[in-house]
């Protein structure tokens, strides 16, 4: 059973640890994304360069994410790729149809005040941690 | 797609944790292999074969009736 053990590299272990680096660029993301939102009303008082700089942190920030997210993707397994894969279908089907339909109510008046792109941003998040566990329960 | 995972695993008494280890796998990618939730790549099915010394079709079979 050992001929494979030459590239045996624990695949929980590295998944786990994945998981975690996923974490810490999420977490220093939302920090930085609060940093550009909040700093300049309550840090800085809306001076141009610091607030130009915290939106450029943020973005870099944003990408090494984005970055980091595709890496983890990768290192799943063929089932953890599926699973990851058909969340982020219905995801993205869930938030363009209902983000077009919320869109509308406000156009048709049904809702007064703007759409709030953070309502999306919820729903996207919710939408795939569902998704992702229905996922895991189906192949469990 | 039926598959002989669950058996020959048994045969060679590996617990899933082993086989999803040597095969670079999570336990639950071995579950639902034997338990035909889930098809795997044909990369997966080559190192399996490998793994159990035998040929991919001694492991997998098409479930469709054979043409005669």
């Amino acid at each position: 059973m050992d001929k494979l053990k030459a590239d045996s590299n624990n695949y929980p272990r590295r998944i786990a640890k994945g998981s975690l680096h996923l974490l810490c660029w999420s977490a220093t993301w939302v920090a930085t994304t609060a940093l550009a939102a909040f700093g300049p009303r309550l840090i800085w008082d809306f001076a141009t360069l610091p607030t130009i700089f915290a939106i450029l942190v943020n973005l870099g920030i944003g990408f090494r994410l984005i970055l980091q997210i595709k890496r983890y993707v990768q290192a799943l397994d063929e089932l953890g790729q599926k699973i990851f894969l058909d969340a982020s279908a219905i995801t993205l089907g869930v938030v363009m149809v209902c983000g077009v339909s919320y869109e509308l109510l406000e156009d048709i008046r049904l809702i007064s005040g703007e759409p709030q792109i953070s309502f999306l941003i919820a729903l996207m998040s919710l939408t795939f941690m569902a998704s992702h566990l229905a996922g895991h329960r189906k192949y469990r | 797609m039926k598959n002989r995972f669950k058996v020959l695993r048994a045969e060679r008494d590996w617990t899933q944790a082993q086989l999803a280890d040597e095969l670079q796998v999570s336990r639950q990618t071995v579950n639902a292999i034997e338990t035909g939730k889930f098809d795997p790549s044909l990369k997966l099915a080559f190192k399996a074969a490998r793994l159990f010394e035998l040929g991919i079709e001694d492991i997998f079979q098409d479930e469709r009736p054979q043409d005669s």
